[in-house]
Formats: C-alpha cells, sequence, structure tokens
C-alpha cells in the first residue's frame, strides 16, 4: 500500500499506544489551536488609541501597542532625523553577512575584509562623528540595541575565545595561567555582575574627567563573557583531534600557527560549530540583561509601555512581540549552524 | 694541525655526506623509563633498513626520534648532516628533508586527496599552487590512484589512503623516508598493493628506514634487517643472514613467533 493513508498508518497509527498518543494528539490541537489563533489574528484589534479601545472592539490581543510603539522597539530612542543611519547600517550588514555566511557568494574571498570594515562603518553610522552628527549611544534602544551587542558579541567572542583555549594549551607557562585564570573568573560569575561592574565600579578605576561610554563597557563586558565560553567550546574541539594529525602536521616541517590555521582549527572549529552557535544563541538572548543598568533594550521598551497607562495590562501582547523577534533571530542562527555542518561534512565515516 | 687530526676531519665530513642518519649513544627516557638504551646506528644515503622487534621494544620510539616527534636525553643524531637539537630552525629543515609515514595514515580528513598532497609545498615549499597541483598527480599516478584527487580521505579503503600517505610524504621530494608500520592496519589484501609502492619506491635512491613486520618485504629490499628489543638492537645483519642464522636467542625466538603465526 503507498500513497498518504499508508504514510499515516505507519507513522501514527502502528499499534494501540500509537494510536491512543495520535488521538491525544489531536484532541489537544483542536482544542488549543482556533482558540490561539482566534487570539492572535481574528479577534484581535490592530488599531486603537487605548487598552480600553481595543477591549470594545475585540475580544482578542490588541496589537495597536504594538502598532504604536513600533519605531520605538526598533530604533529606541535614536533622532528621528538621523534613523536611515540605522536603516543604512542595518542594510549594510545584511549585504556583508551574505558573502561572509555563504561561500558561494559574491566576494566571499573578501569575506575577512568585510568582515573586519562592517563593525567600523556600521560604528561611524550609528555613533556619527567625522561629518555626522554625533549621537549619544543612551539613546541607542530597542531591537537596535540588542543588534548591535549581540553582533559585537559575535564577532569578537570568537577570535579571543580561540585565542583563549589556545592559550590555555599553550606551552608558556605564563600565557597558559593567564588564559585559565581569565576563563576561570569570568565563568565563575553572573553576567549581571560585570554589567553593574561595567556601569559602575570602572568608574572609580578611571582617572576623574575620563567618562567611558557605558554602552562601550557594555560591549566590552558581554564580548569577555562569551569568549571565556566560547574558549572552552573550542578546547573541546581541540581536544577531540587525534595526536596523529598533529604528527602528521609536525612531520612535514610546518609551524605552530601553519598547521594550526592549516589543520588543526579547520577541524577542531567544524566540531565545535554546535557549541559554538549555542553561546551565540545564549548571548544574544543575554543581551536582555543590560535592562538592569538601565539599557532600553526590547525587554526595556516593553515594560516602559506597559507603564504607560493607557496601555496597562496587556503584557501578553508586548512580551510575545518580543519573544517572536528573538525567535527568529536564534532561529536563524540554529539553521545556519546546521546548515554549515552538513556542508563541512568531509568525514564519510562508515 | 697534525696530519692525523686533518685526516679525522676529513673522515667526519665525509661521514655526514656518506650517511643519511647518524645515532651515537642514543638514550631516551619517558619519565623513569628507560625507552631507548644506548642506541648506535649509521644509515648510509640510498640505504634501505628494516627495523623489526615485539611491540613495545621501542621501534616507533627510535625512528620517531630521527624528525624529532620525540625527544632524546642523551647521545647525537645526525640527519642529513643537521645534528637534532632543541633548535627549532634546525628541527624544521630536518623535518623538511625526511618524509614519515605512519600506522594509521593521518591524512587530514577535511581535506580533499589533493589539498592533502599539496599542502606542505605550497605552504613549506612556497610552492605556486599549479605547480604543486601538477607535482601531486604525478605522484598520485605513481601509488596508482591519479582517480581519487578530489575525493576526501574517508570515502577512500585504508590501502588507499596509505598510498596517499605515500604520496604526501613524496610531494616534499624526502632523501630520507620513515615508515612506521605502514601495513599493520590494514586488510591482508590490502597490504599487497601498498608494499608494491613501497617496493617501487626502494628502487629509487632514497633513503628508506621501514619497521615492519613484513619479512617477505625486508627480504626483497633491505640492506640490513635490525632487531630491537627491550630498547635495544639486539642484532643486525643482511637479510639473507638474519633470517637464515639468527645469532641470539631472542631473534631466533622473534622468527620463529612472527614466521610461523
Ligand atoms: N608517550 C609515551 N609515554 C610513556 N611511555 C611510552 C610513550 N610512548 C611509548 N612508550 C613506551 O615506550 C616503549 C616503546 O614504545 P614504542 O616505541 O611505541 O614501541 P614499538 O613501536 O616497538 O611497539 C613501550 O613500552 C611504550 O609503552
Ligand atoms: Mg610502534
Amino acid at each position: 500500500m503507498v500513497g498518504p493513508w499508508a504514510w499515516i498508518r505507519k507513522n501514527f497509527l502502528s499499534n494501540t499506544t500509537n494510536v491512543i498518543i495520535t488521538l491525544l494528539a489531536c484532541w489537544f490541537i483542536i482544542e488549543t489551536v482556533p482558540m490561539l489563533l482566534d487570539w492572535l489574528f481574528f479577534d484581535a484589534a490592530w488599531t486603537a488609541e487605548n487598552r480600553d479601545e481595543c477591549r470594545a472592539k475585540a475580544s482578542g490581543a490588541c496589537w495597536a501597542v504594538i502598532g504604536e510603539r513600533f519605531s520605538l522597539f526598533t530604533y529606541g530612542f535614536y533622532p528621528i532625523a538621523e534613523r536611515w543611519r540605522v536603516n543604512l547600517s542595518f542594510v549594510l550588514m545584511v549585504f556583508a553577512l551574505i558573502p561572509i555566511l555563504f561561500d558561494r557568494a559574491p566576494l566571499h574571498k573578501y569575506a575577512l575584509y568585510i568582515a573586519t570594515a562592517l563593525p567600523l562603518v556600521a560604528g561611524w553610522l550609528l555613533v556619527g562623528g567625522l561629518g555626522l552628527t554625533p549621537v549619544e549611544t543612551d539613546q541607542f534602544g530597542g531591537f537596535m540595541l540588542t543588534l548591535v551587542i549581540g553582533i559585537t558579541g559575535i564577532g569578537f567572542s570568537l577570535p579571543l575565545g580561540l585565542l583563549l583555549a589556545l592559550g590555555r594549551q599553550s606551552n608558556l607557562r605564563i600565557i597558559q595561567i593567564f588564559s585559565i585564570g581569565f576563563i576561570e573568573f569570568i565563568r565563575g560569575v553572573p553576567l549581571i555582575t560585570l554589567l553593574f561592574v561595567a556601569s559602575t565600579m570602572l568608574n572609580y578605576f578611571l582617572p576623574p574627567g575620563i567618562t567611558f561610554d557605558l554602552l562601550f563597557r557594555v560591549l566590552i563586558m558581554v564580548t569577555l563573557f562569551a569568549s571565556a565560553y566560547m574558549a572552552e567550546v573550542i578546547r573541546g574541539g581541540l581536544q577531540a583531534i587525534p595526536k596523529g594529525q598533529f604528527e602528521a602536521a609536525d612531520s612535514m616541517g610546518l609551524h605552530y600557527w601553519s598547521s594550526m590555521r592549516l589543520i588543526i582549527l579547520p577541524q577542531a572549529l567544524k566540531i565545535s560549530i554546535p557549541g559554538i552557535v549555542n553561546t551565540y544563541i545564549s548571548l544574544y538572548k543575554d543581551t536582555t540583561l543590560v535592562i538592569i543598568i538601565g539599557l532600553l533594550d526590547p525587554l526595556g521598551i516593553g515594560r516602559a509601555s506597559l507603564a504607560d497607562t493607557r496601555w496597562t495590562g496587556l503584557s501578553n501582547e508586548v512580551y510575545l512581540f518580543v519573544a517572536i523577534f528573538f525567535f527568529i533571530s536564534c532561529f536563524a542562527m540554529a539553521r545556519y549552524s546546521l546548515y554549515l555542518e552538513n556542508k563541512l561534512k568531509t568525514d564519510y565515516r562508515r | 694541525m697534525t696530519q692525523k687530526s686533518k685526516l679525522k676531519d676529513e673522515k667526519m665530513s665525509s661521514d655526514s655526506a656518506e650517511y643519511s642518519v647518524i645515532m651515537r649513544g642514543v638514550h631516551k627516557w619517558y619519565g623513569q623509563f628507560h625507552a631507548l638504551k644506548n642506541i648506535n646506528l649509521n644509515v648510509r644515503s640510498a640505504e634501505k633498513i628494516v627495523i623489526c622487534g615485539p611491540s613495545g621494544s621501542g621501534k616507533s620510539t627510535l625512528i620517531r626520534c630521527i624528525n624529532r616527534l620525540e625527544e632524546h636525553q642523551k647521545g647525537e643524531i645526525i640527519v642529513d648532516g643537521i645534528e637534532i637539537s632543541r633548535d627549532l630552525k634546525n628541527i624544521e629543515t630536518v623535518r623538511r628533508e625526511v618524509g614519515m609515514v605512519f600506522q594509521h595514515f593521518n591524512l587530514f580528513p577535511h581535506l580533499t586527496v589533493l589539498e592533502n598532497c599539496t599542502l606542505a609545498p605550497i605552504w613549506v615549499r612556497k610552492m605556486p599552487l599549479a605547480e604543486a597541483n601538477e607535482m601531486a598527480m604525478k605522484y598520485l599516478e605513481r601509488v596508482k590512484i591519479p582517480e581519487q584527487a578530489n575525493k576526501y580521505p574517508g570515502q577512500l579503503s585504508g590501502g588507499q589512503q596509505q598510498r596517499v600517505a605515500i604520496a604526501r610524504s613524496l610531494c616534499m621530494k624526502p632523501r630520507i623516508m620513515l615508515f612506521d608500520e605502514p601495513t599493520s592496519a590494514l586488510d591482508p589484501e590490502m597490504i599487497k598493493e601498498v608494499l608494491e609502492v613501497m617496493i617501487q619506491l626502494a628502487g629509487e635512491g632514497i633513503t628508506m628506514i621501514c619497521v615492519t613486520h613484513e619479512m617477505g618485504f625486508a627480504r626483497t629490499v633491505a640492506d640490513r634487517v635490525i632487531f630491537m628489543d627491550g630498547g635495544e638492537i639486539v642484532e643486525h645483519n643482511n637479510p639473507d643472514e638474519f633470517f637464515r642464522n639468527p645469532q641470539h636467542e631472542r631473534t631466533k625466538l622473534f622468527l620463529s613467533q612472527i614466521l610461523n603465526h
């Protein structure tokens, strides 16, 4: 027997337990999904001035709050006249990511240069100076802030983590001790503590009169935090490389750095991809912690919106909206990691 | 300078020209464990040496000291006129001239067969890519697998992988080749194809030091067979004498074990 019926029989109805589970699942879907869809779409109010108007119009979600606050969620308090700079940075980022992420894209040869140039150009666009109106970083907020912190952390934690992982295995005792000390210290304290240090304590250590941009301090802390985890992920990958690979490389007369770059790291990083992306995803979600030191990430904007008397009580809508944004970003990273793993699969182990 | 010491000097310099590898009073310890005991071995250039002996007797350790994959603690090792010491420059120079083939192939799984072969010529010898590719194809033809050039090592059989490993070493145009049990990880039907390549190579004026228990190979190719046990060279002789008329009890015992298994 072939066709969809056979497929259903085989996968859902092959024995009594299976039949029961299938029935329960169907019942659950029928009970919940229509309700959810009603709330999300069919009974939702899309435009309104405030919560009461929503409630009067429809029994479902009140998306009007998101509609009204959308630009706040996206740009934070970035000056409206300058928002084209944020948009341009975003477009540049997308165009830069294509050759970086996909090896068959045009310009892939220059991926490393592009990856170096992007933060400089985007940083200049966002912060200003050199001909552009300066924008204070405390006006950054919303998804844009998440992207700035997340992408900086993602971009810098990999090379830094790599150096720490190599340092941890170094024959030079001093480098080894420094790497181990750094990694263990950073892993031993919560990120929030580091963010507090960034926001308050660093000022004590800096000479009076010197101010050091808060966002910049946060970027450093988030990067350092992620790089300690990254180092351990990569160390795991390095340890999985058989000794024979090092010996083969040595026996050909390759230098340490050449054999690392050409032989050991490509293999170690490939094994580490799931762990690396895992670290990226948690870093990305951890950016929401900056709310604690007063930066307005999407959750901060959400809370501010809920504090508005016109919109109180709409936390479902606000948090769901923020959750969807994070889910899309993180899911994309997870899929890319799978794609990369499959593409790099060259060990046809039987 | 006296006549005598001058003579000695000349002899020394001709030594290093004539000998590919000179080991004098070499000792090696792994921690407390004395793995090599007073090894004296001179390998003439283009000579083919087979080293055999029971497992754990120090065969691998001995040949790995020649390209400094292991460090010796006492005595001297001179390879192609260069003394092996802490000096990294010397070690790298020596490694460029000494090829090594391992029991478990140690091919680079993330690179194709061709890339495995061209990696060292490109990055160590700074050879242009096109030239390196051409040369690699030549050696892959010599080991009879040019058609596998664009596959990955994981897609090949053990025998094919080991032949790639030999081609990879040859691409550096080494003057000395070290083989550490190149056929012991292979199924019987693949041993022959690897030995054929090695026998062909032996006809080409390269210095070969092979750790192997393939006695047929030793008979055909070796100029000398060396028997090791307990970290010492117990006996060395030309193959005919070695197999027909072993001198030591330990050699006799070993030979009876491997020839009658
Ligand atoms: N890295 C090492 N650390 C400690 N002992 C070792 C190490 N490598 C080899 N040995 C010991 O040295 C002896 C000789 O080893 P090896 O040269 O590999 O012998 P063979 O190749 O003849 O089987 C063995 O007893 C082995 O256990
Ligand atoms: Mg061995």
